[in-house]
């Protein structure tokens, strides 16, 4: 009874052993979480999951800060590559959370007065223009985050959705009937 | 694996070779061969699509009534993958707008509407010698001319034509033909063989190819008599028509240049680079028409079959609205829907109205008789009956079960981007899985996630250069005020300076007191300049000592020239 | 919308069954003609358990019956069911065997296609788990035992558990040869002397048993005509039993059996072409069904020899069934244009 124990205990302290020093010796420098939960995200610099920009909601989430489910720009898809990436349960999006359709801003230009507040607020430097000049938006570096419009003094930005057209059209994922839903 | 004594009617053997896999489905040639190809008069309007190729769109550049003329261009290429677009008749231009097309979408794209006047007057067109011409010149007509790959890739011409100094042995010319109903490369061979192979020796010419093989499937054997008299008739050097054993997808390029040299040419890698390139007949004909008679792509050979009452060939002109192309054939009441190209590998037409494109080989008019609907798919039995028959060797079950799960990762790790898309595979499956359709949504959500992950990556990187450049900013800012102070702090301690100066004498006069504060700023600055020590003076080289030294020299000289007295002043 | 192909090849799931069970009447007939119609019994039975089943699950499962019922897989899992097991079992062990079979094996892992272990084979192990000796009472054939009960005799006992009277089981029923070679066996009797001495011996193995194992080689040689099957499982499975069969053979020949004797007995014939060649579970590339049909043949042998049970088969199908997806991941053929290149 008594060797049982002890050879038991002694490869239990063996294998501990040997799972130690292999943690140590074959230890892997893999990306830090960051910048992992970075990639993911989908880099709109909006602030609509409560931080100013990407990188601070990817730290929030590596430090336990935040919950995984504040992107709305990054879709349900984004949720579960999150999920997946720390090994924690999927979670929907709260109330009235739920992600908009893809839009680019657009500035009336017969009401821009040229203040530059836009251009300070953008994210991503998609606003061209200066100081008494007209300010336009590069379409296509405008990734939708909607930072313009509150700054804009003349509310003359508005959110136009993208359109799908024939370039961006693509196959769905086939769903085939089976017999007849009653 | 090789087969050895397929003749080429020359008397010798050549030993073709086996792609795996391939089907037999029922021909269905002989409704549409039977007649010679009819030439369409001029239809009551063109719609004529700005993408008819592959790459970017041709930029219209015409105006809402203008009158243009046979052969004008109507569209310029925009891009270095592209081609242009001309008007297929004479007439005035009614619309730039967006129109329904020939894409399985449904969606409409632009479309420039030409009402034909019916004069069918030409633009000025001239031929060139292609002997005597530059190969880019060529290159360029064919551009210009609109000239893309007919056999339904619609790849402009002229940008598989440059060899990139690569050695090409062999062009093949594909007149194989492999789906079910389609006959208009068959028509094309029987009735126009010999300016074919004038395109093909022009093909050749810009390629530099050693040796020119043709194959036609043997199920066409007027074709290969028209194609091999051709080939007599104007003494061909190097130039062999084989008639290759038909089968389903033998007219796919990569299968064909298998089958007549043996090369496999993998997925991602350029034909050129392994010494082959591959062109539809069609092609070689309207590269001929181009570059011999300066004549742009104005129209193509449409097979009009299934459900019609005259099934046949006919020369449509680019644009032609394909329901007018039914009424010519005789299209039945019963007529469901209408198939564009064939039935393993077409497209069901969203609308009957859109104007003939230059990938439109056929047009199947189907009915529940013709093409009964599918069965409903049942789950997979994994019996491997596509994998069979995959010529590309892939192992269709896994692509489907990874596009199914969405695991795009791993079906692309099963070589998801090598599949062809012919349709073997679906043809076999007993549970009657759309299994096209499932490699067609992963390939299409694999490259719509790149695409997502290129502007986000762009994204993140102008954000960052932003955040950068606001710290820069601020930056300077700070070192602005830095000097200001400095600058601010140095004027008040020379006023104090002064005045304790004055203040310990009385009497000093105005000048005096400048010529002290002059004094106390040179003192200043000499002292500065003691403090500025010179960085990179310790461990000097010999070669930078003495390069030191040398203009130490030569600064001394220059001293003494400019101060004759400082020296004394110093001293 | 419609979408390409907008043909297909007339073949369905339901005809390759079909097939399959026409390739099963030659040995069903050969039965019939050895043990009697007790076996037609037992087909129908469990043929009808397993419809029902399906039926429930599919209910269960909220799928539609029609397209599923008429596929005829569970038709065929029945039948294989039915022919592993003795003729004269009772029905309930039939009906055990096939529910749990289908609804366990089956649709608990997703239904047809979705399957990793093969149906009738699982409801064999649990059945011979379950009740062992009702496993083992197998009809003696025609003509060599002292009785031989008639039709009806044989549906009353099927149905009821009774013997007409004067007769027992025993008088009915003998081990098979396996089960006899491995008792015997380790009871320390040489090869030579179990053969000439077992009462069921006939040319290569067991009397009846070894003609209804020529109705399955037959049945399958006209499945690898259909081209339903391919050479690369049965032919390899059957090389492999024959040939660790023959070294062991001849390394030992008296406490090894020859190897025909193996390919004969018991089901390493329908094994090799119907069960191990079941789609579903057999690995998808030619290459994996050569390693799946060594590895099978090692089990049987091995387990034949020195397992527990008499007859290898179903655990060796099952064992390499769980190699399946590892067998599939490693034995993946290189892809057009890939053949020069290392990867």
């Amino acid at each position: 009874m008594i060797t049982a124990l002890l050879v038991m205990l002694g490869i239990a302290v063996l294998l501990g052993t040997v799972l130690g020093f292999s943690s140590i010796k074959f230890k892997v420098e893999g990306n830090p979480l960051v910048e992992k939960i970075d990639a993911v995200l989908p880099q709109t610099q909006c602030g609509q999951c409560g931080h100013p920009g990407c990188k601070p909601y990817a730290e929030a989430i590596a430090k336990g800060e935040a919950d995984i489910n504040q992107c709305p720009p990054g879709g349900e898809e984004g949720i579960q590559k999150l999920a997946d990436l720390l090994g924690v349960e999927f979670k929907p999006f709260g109330e009235g959370a739920a992600p908009k359709a893809k839009s680019v801003a657009l500035i009336d230009e017969n009401t821009c007065i040229g203040c530059t507040l836009c251009i300070q607020a953008c994210p991503v430097d998609a606003i061209v223009g200066a100081a008494k000049q007209m300010h336009t938006i590069i379409a296509k570096e405008c990734t939708g985050c909607e930072l313009c419009l509150a700054p804009c003094p003349v509310d003359c930005i508005i959110m136009m959705p993208i359109e799908g057209d024939i370039s961006t059209w693509k196959w769905q994922y086939p769903v085939y009937q089976m017999a007849v839903v009653k | 694996m090789a087969i050895p004594g397929l003749s080429n009617g020359g008397g010798e053997v050549r030993t073709l070779h086996q792609f795996h896999g391939g089907v037999h489905p029922l021909i269905n040639k002989t409704q549409s061969n039977g007649t010679p190809i009819m030439v369409v008069k001029l239809p009551s309007k063109l719609v004529i699509a700005m993408n008819q190729h592959a790459g970017n769109s041709a930029k219209p550049c015409v105006e809402v009534g203008q009158r243009v003329l046979k052969g004008q261009a109507i569209g310029l290429p925009e891009g270095r993958v592209s081609s242009a677009v001309h008007a297929s008749t004479s007439g005035t231009v009614t619309a730039i707008d967006h129109q329904v097309v020939a894409h399985p979408s449904g969606l409409p794209d632009i479309c420039v509407t030409i009402v034909p006047d019916g004069l069918d007057e030409w633009a000025e067109r001239d031929g060139v010698d292609y002997q005597t011409t530059s190969h880019s010149e060529l290159r360029h007509i064919l551009r210009k001319a609109g000239v893309v790959g007919l056999g339904g890739a619609v790849y402009p011409s002229d940008m598989k034509l440059d060899a990139h100094k690569h050695k090409i042995k062999t062009l093949v010319l594909n007149g194989a033909e492999c789906e079910p109903y389609i006959t208009c490369d068959d028509l094309l061979m029987r009735e126009r063989a010999l300016e074919i192979l004038r395109g093909a020796e022009i093909l050749r010419e810009l390629l530099q190819a050693e040796e020119v093989l043709i194959g036609i499937e043997d199920n066409k054997p007027e074709a290969i008599a028209a194609m091999r008299a051709a080939v007599a008739a104007e003494q061909h050097v190097a130039m062999e028509v084989i008639a290759v054993p038909t089968v389903y997808p033998g007219g796919g390029a990569k299968q064909l240049i298998r089958v007549l040299t043996g090369i496999e040419v993998a997925a991602g890698v350029r034909s050129t680079e392994l010494g082959v390139q591959c062109f539809n007949v069609a092609t070689a004909y309207c590269a001929y028409r181009a570059i011999a008679h300066g004549e742009p792509l104005l129209s193509r050979i449409v097979t009009v079959t299934g459900n019609v009452e005259r099934p046949q060939n006919f020369e449509v002109l680019i644009g032609t609205p394909v329901n007018e192309l039914m009424a010519l054939a005789g299209n039945k009441s019963d007529t469901k829907g209408l198939i564009m190209g064939g039935p393993m590998m077409g497209v069901d037409l969203p609308d009957e109205t859109v104007g003939v494109t230059k990938a439109m080989n056929c047009v199947i008019a189907s009915s529940p008789a013709l093409f009964p609907p599918p069965a409903p798919a049942l789950p997979c039995i994994r019996c491997t009956r596509c994998a069979d028959v995959c010529p590309a060797e892939l192992q269709p079950q896994d692509l489907f079960w990874f596009a199914k799960a969405k695991n795009f990762g791993k079906a692309q790790e099963f070589h998801l981007f090598d599949c062809i898309e012919c349709g073997a595979c679906a043809y076999v499956c007993p549970s009657n899985i759309p299994l096209v359709q499932y490699y067609r949504f992963a390939k299409n959500e694999i490259w719509d996630r790149e695409n997502e992950t290129k502007a986000a990556e762009l994204a993140r990187e102008r954000h960052e250069y932003r955040q950068f450049r606001i710290e820069r900013e601020k930056q300077e800012k700070a070192d602005r005020l830095a000097q200001k102070e400095k600058a601010a702090m140095a004027a008040k301690q020379v006023a104090a300076e002064v005045s304790a100066m004055t203040a310990g004498n009385p009497e000093a006069s105005g000048d005096d007191t400048l010529q002290l504060r002059i004094d106390a700023a040179v003192e200043r600055a000499k002292q500065q300049a003691a403090e500025i020590k010179p960085a990179n003076t310790e461990q000097l080289t010999a070669a930078q000592q003495a390069d030191i030294a040398e203009i130490e020299a030569r600064r001394a000289k220059i001293r003494e020239l400019a101060h004759p007295d400082a020296k004394e002043r110093d001293e | 919308m419609l979408t390409p192909p907008f043909i297909t090849k007339p073949t369905s799931v339901s005809q390759i069954m079909l097939h399959v069970m026409l390739a099963l009447i030659p040995a069903i007939a050969l039965y019939v003609w050895f043990y009697g119609p007790a076996i037609l019994i037992s087909l129908t039975l469990a043929s009808v358990s397993a419809l029902a089943t399906e039926a429930l699950m599919l209910k269960l499962r909220n799928r539609p019956l029609a397209p599923f019922l008429k596929d005829n897989s569970a038709l065929l899992t029945a039948w294989l069911l039915a022919l592993s097991i003795p003729p004269l079992a009772p029905w309930w062990l039939v009906v055990v065997g096939t529910i749990f079979a289908i609804s366990i094996s089956k649709h608990l892992y997703g239904g047809l296609g979705n399957n990793p272990f093969n149906p009738a084979m699982i409801g064999y192990a649990a059945l011979i788990i379950s009740f062992p000796v009702h496993m083992t009472h197998w009809l003696t054939p025609h003509g060599l035992g002292e009785i031989s009960l008639t039709f009806s005799d044989q549906i009353n006992y099927i149905f009821s558990g009774l013997l007409p009277p004067n007769i027992t089981l025993d008088a009915i029923t003998m081990a098979t040869p396996l089960d006899t070679l491995k008792t015997q066996l380790h009871l320390d009797h040489p090869v030579k002397e179990i053969l000439a001495t077992m009462p069921i011996h006939g040319r290569l193995a067991g009397q009846g048993s070894e003609m209804v194992a020529l109705g399955f080689l037959l049945g399958g040689i006209y499945l690898l005509w259909a081209r339903i099957i391919t050479w690369h499982l049965p032919l390899v499975y059957l090389g492999t039993l024959f040939g660790i069969a023959e070294v062991f053979h001849l390394a030992d020949p008296q406490h090894f059996v020859g190897p025909l004797f193996h390919l004969f007995s018991g089901a390493a014939m329908i094994g090799a072409f119907f069960i191990l060649t079941d789609p579903v579970t057999s690995p998808t590339t030619h290459k994996g069904k050569i390693i799946f049909a060594v590895g099978a043949g090692l089990l049987t042998f091995l387990i034949r020899t020195f397992g527990g049970f008499p007859d290898g088969m179903a655990f060796a199908t099952l064992l390499m069934n769980l190699c399946v997806p590892l067998i599939d991941a490693y034995s993946q053929p290189k892809v057009f244009g890939q053949k020069g290149k290392s990867k």
